[in-house]
């Protein structure tokens, strides 16, 4: 309707009038004219055609950033499992005492790396059990999933008696096993530890609980432990981020700095994180093609009805005495612009719908990917081309009279 | 006269009609296959987790500490209390038994090796142990709730020759770090504790058990002097991310709350259900394993949902846009039955019974192509089927029809508008 009412003021107008409009654009070619005329007389049909190559590249860009981005994402959300790459020293050896800040050189400030110390202790009554020196503040960011009532109190004076008889009055802070608790402190009282006849006053400052065998183990401080047993600790657990690859490469940057440590991957995490991302991973290029296809084909739809209904400018053209090559020529740069400027659109859409989706599900944006742009771009571009090239073809074979007789 | 009209449409635009049946056949498709992906997903991907290893662990009720530093076992091996071996199928009689992937109970045991003074930890387990419980026959033990743990010949090298002990076996598995410090082979015997057992394989695992000795459990038993004895059970199951209610004590509930969370698979429920099982035993979650599921999960979850609504959205798009332009390219027609005086209802009226029934056809169709799409992922990716629920049926058909009219309304409002006499003179 529209466009046959515009099409009809345009005949209407005097010859002064034309003559007018064409001086305000004397520069244009006739074939960029053309491109502009057809895209503004037809705004209701070109609309709609760009609307879908909008959508579709839109779709597009956010299903390529969220393939890439949501790997890494996944990837630090496995890191909640704890380490996935242990370093002991050989033959149950203590690490240097530098081994720490070696193992941060190599890894940089996303991974995180935990001392661990342990020793065999005695209760008063005789019991065995396992104390463990640690890093509380880091433990604390590595193992989220240890259910911890209170923390110990970062650092407080220690307090160590070479005398087992005499008791201090101040007990150090503990962080103690549920099942280790029934045991040693069933009435939260402070209790006394001896290790190769040092004693230590400690108070339990928190349960622990993670139903595995760290509940059966009493946490200290590391210099605190340090000063008591001797023993300087004789594993580091890592949390490193990063694909397969780039944890593997660790692992043998750590093997070369520090050949007196065993560095080894935890498998069970790694095997499990590399099985589950796998799956998803699968799963999201499964289903990223069908969305992608869908558009494509939605773009394809939208395009070739737009162009077949154009098939009365292609038999006025033709009738004109427009060379095949012009005709064609002319579709395609339509088609073209409108692939170019549907991508350029969707393009940054697609980039907000990926953020998006990021902040809801990850809680952390998906960093905009411009290395997709020219694919994007590629892909729109083909699909307008084949959507514009099919009707053509079609068209080819038709007589322009039998076109603009109606039939 | 309405209904030959349609017939006719039909008969005398075949093509037409195709390219817009095709345009609904994978609009509806890609809509089904995501939606059945997407219903599906936690369950496979809860499955997959599983691949991080058991996720309960059961032990008596009345032990001593754990004594353990780097997979050596210090406690003294007689030493607090043991669960009863014979109770272990019992496990395959809680309420959620067909949430139980597998269990495998542990017996550790200390030995000496040859002649040298040094402690080992032999550690007696299932492999691939066949039991029945009532009429069920099933299988069960550390092939399948530990699967990162590997048998070799040694420095990764894979052989016939080296596998996994039968569990009525004298045979056992040597712990890489143990077998290099020993300097052993698989096929080389080794002397445990006056025994001579035959090395089946190397096990590598990354864990404590690198540096131990992985006997049949009734040959640990045998060598404790102990029959029947277990130290602690490792359960893996596949629960239901914890929430509000899972948390809570079921001595506080309300019979009505308690019977909820009694039938609901929170690694909770389970453990309360498992101690019922198990006589004189304490049931605990793997906080490690356990906690983190929900998160991965949810986070999944979420991502597939959210690309669901983006294939819905793009497949409804690709249906209207198709039926848009069906109907755009019949202005002529419509001109034609309007200059021969029909009414604009009953030109929208063929139009809408045109596409009902494009709708339904190409509903059917796409819902059939869809729920083989879904089947083909589920198979290649998770090697298990993805069933579609039968109520998507109905559903899926109210979308397809929906959204042809929706996409079609637009369009036959502009065809119904057009003037008769710029179409017949063929100003389109």
């Amino acid at each position: 309707m529209t466009i046959n009412m515009s099409s009809m003021t345009d005949t209407l107008l005097t010859p002064q009038q034309v003559a007018g409009r064409r001086a305000l654009s004397p520069h244009t070619s006739m074939f960029a004219r053309m491109l502009l005329r057809a895209a503004v007389l037809r705004r209701r049909r070109a609309a709609s055609a760009l609307l879908a190559m909008i959508v579709a590249a839109a779709v597009a860009t956010a299903m390529m950033n969220l393939y890439v981005d949501v790997q890494a994402k996944l990837r630090t959300e496995f890191r909640s499992y704890g380490a996935n790459v242990i370093v002991v020293g050989k033959d149950g050896q203590a690490l240097p005492s530098d081994a720490l800040a070696r193992v941060e050189s190599v890894l940089g400030a996303k991974s995180l790396a935990v001392p661990f110390s342990y020793a065999v202790a005695r209760t008063k009554d005789g019991q065995s059990v396992v104390v463990v020196g640690t890093d509380f503040a880091r433990a604390r960011q590595l193992d989220h999933w240890w259910n911890v009532n209170h923390w110990p109190a970062p650092q407080i004076l220690a307090y160590l008696v070479d005398h087992p008889t005499s008791t201090p009055a101040i007990p150090s802070e503990a962080l103690v096993g549920v099942r280790a608790a029934a045991v040693v402190t069933p009435n939260r009282q402070p209790f006394d530890l001896t290790f190769q006849g040092k004693t230590i006053y400690l108070t339990a400052a928190g349960m622990l609980q993670t139903g595995a065998g760290e509940d059966s183990r009493i946490y200290l401080d590391q210099s605190e432990f340090q000063s008591w047993t001797g023993v300087a600790p004789s594993t580091i657990e890592v949390a490193a981020n990063g694909t397969p690859a780039e944890v593997d490469a660790s692992i043998r940057q750590l093997a070369q700095l520090m050949p007196m440590a065993d560095i080894r991957p935890v498998r069970q995490i790694m095997e499990g994180e590399a099985n589950v991302l796998n799956k998803t991973r699968a799963t999201l290029y499964a289903s990223a093609t069908l969305v992608v296809l869908t558009s494509a084909l939605c773009v394809l739809a939208t395009l070739i009805g737009w162009v077949f209904d154009r098939r009365r400018d292609f038999a006025i053209m033709k009738a004109l005495g427009a060379s095949e090559r012009l005709v064609n020529g002319f579709f395609a740069a339509e088609a073209a612009a409108l692939g170019i400027v549907g991508a350029i659109l969707g393009f940054f859409i697609g980039i907000g719908v990926a953020a998006w989706i990021g902040r809801v599900n990850f809680h952390a944006p998906v960093v905009p990917r411009f290395s997709v742009f020219p694919y994007i771009l590629a892909g729109s571009v083909a699909v307008a081309l084949i959507s514009a090239i099919l009707p053509i073809v079609l068209l080819r074979r038709v007589q322009p009279a039998i076109i603009l007789r109606g039939e | 006269m309405f209904p030959r009209i349609v017939y006719e449409s039909f008969r005398r635009q075949a093509r037409r009609k195709l390219l817009a049946g095709i345009a609904i056949t994978l609009g509806v498709a890609v809509a089904t296959a995501m939606i059945a992906v997407a219903t599906d997903i936690g369950d496979k991907i809860n499955r997959e987790l599983r691949s991080y290893g058991a996720n309960l662990v059961v032990t008596p009720q009345e032990d001593t500490l754990d004594v353990e530093v780097g997979g050596v076992n210090l406690k003294p091996p007689s030493d607090g209390a043991f669960l009863n071996e014979a109770d272990l199928p019992k496990i395959r009689g809680t309420f959620w038994h067909h949430n139980i992937v597998g269990f495998s109970p542990m017996l550790p045991v200390t030995v000496k090796v040859g002649s040298s003074a040094k402690d080992v930890t032999l550690l007696g387990t299932y492999f691939d142990k066949a039991l029945h419980f009532g009429k069920e026959d099933f299988t069960t033990g550390v092939r399948i709730t530990n699967p990162w743990w590997k048998v070799s010949c040694g420095d990764g090298k894979q052989s016939p020759n080296c596998t996994w002990p039968a569990d009525d076996s004298q045979n056992v598995l040597l712990g890489e770090r143990l077998a290099a410090q020993l300097g052993k082979q698989p096929g080389d015997s080794i002397d445990v504790s006056g025994r001579q057992l035959t090395i089946s394989g190397i096990l590598s695992t990354g864990g404590g058990e690198d540096n131990q000795i992985i006997a049949p459990l009734a040959l640990a038993q045998q060598i404790l002097g102990k029959p029947g004895a277990v130290r602690r059970v490792y359960v893996s199951a596949l629960t239901k991310p914890p929430d509000a209610l899972s948390i809570r004590d079921p001595k506080t509930m309300t019979p009505e709350v308690y019977d909820r969370w009694y039938c609901s698979p929170y690694v909770e429920s389970i453990a309360y259900q498992l101690q019922e099982v198990i006589p004189h035993s304490h049931a605990e979650q793997i906080r490690q394993v356990a906690q983190n599921e929900g998160t991965v999960l949810s986070r999944i979850k979420g991502l597939m949902l959210l690309i669901t609504f983006a294939a819905l959205f793009a497949s409804a798009l690709a249906v209207s846009a198709a039926m848009a332009t069906a109907i755009y390219e019949r202005r002529v027609e419509v001109g034609l039955m309007k200059a021969l005086g029909a009414g604009n209802l009953s030109v929208s009226a063929l139009f809408f019974a045109e596409a009902l029934l494009l709708a339904l056809v190409g509903g059917v169709a796409g819902f059939s192509a869809g729920a083989l799409l879904a089947r083909q992922i589920g198979r290649s990716i998770f090697n298990s089927q993805i069933s579609i629920e039968p109520v998507l049926f109905p559903i899926i058909i109210a979308l397809a029809v929906f959204v042809t009219f929706a996409g079609s309304a637009a369009a036959i409002r502009r065809a119904v508008k057009f003037d008769p006499v710029f179409a017949l003179r063929g100003e389109g």
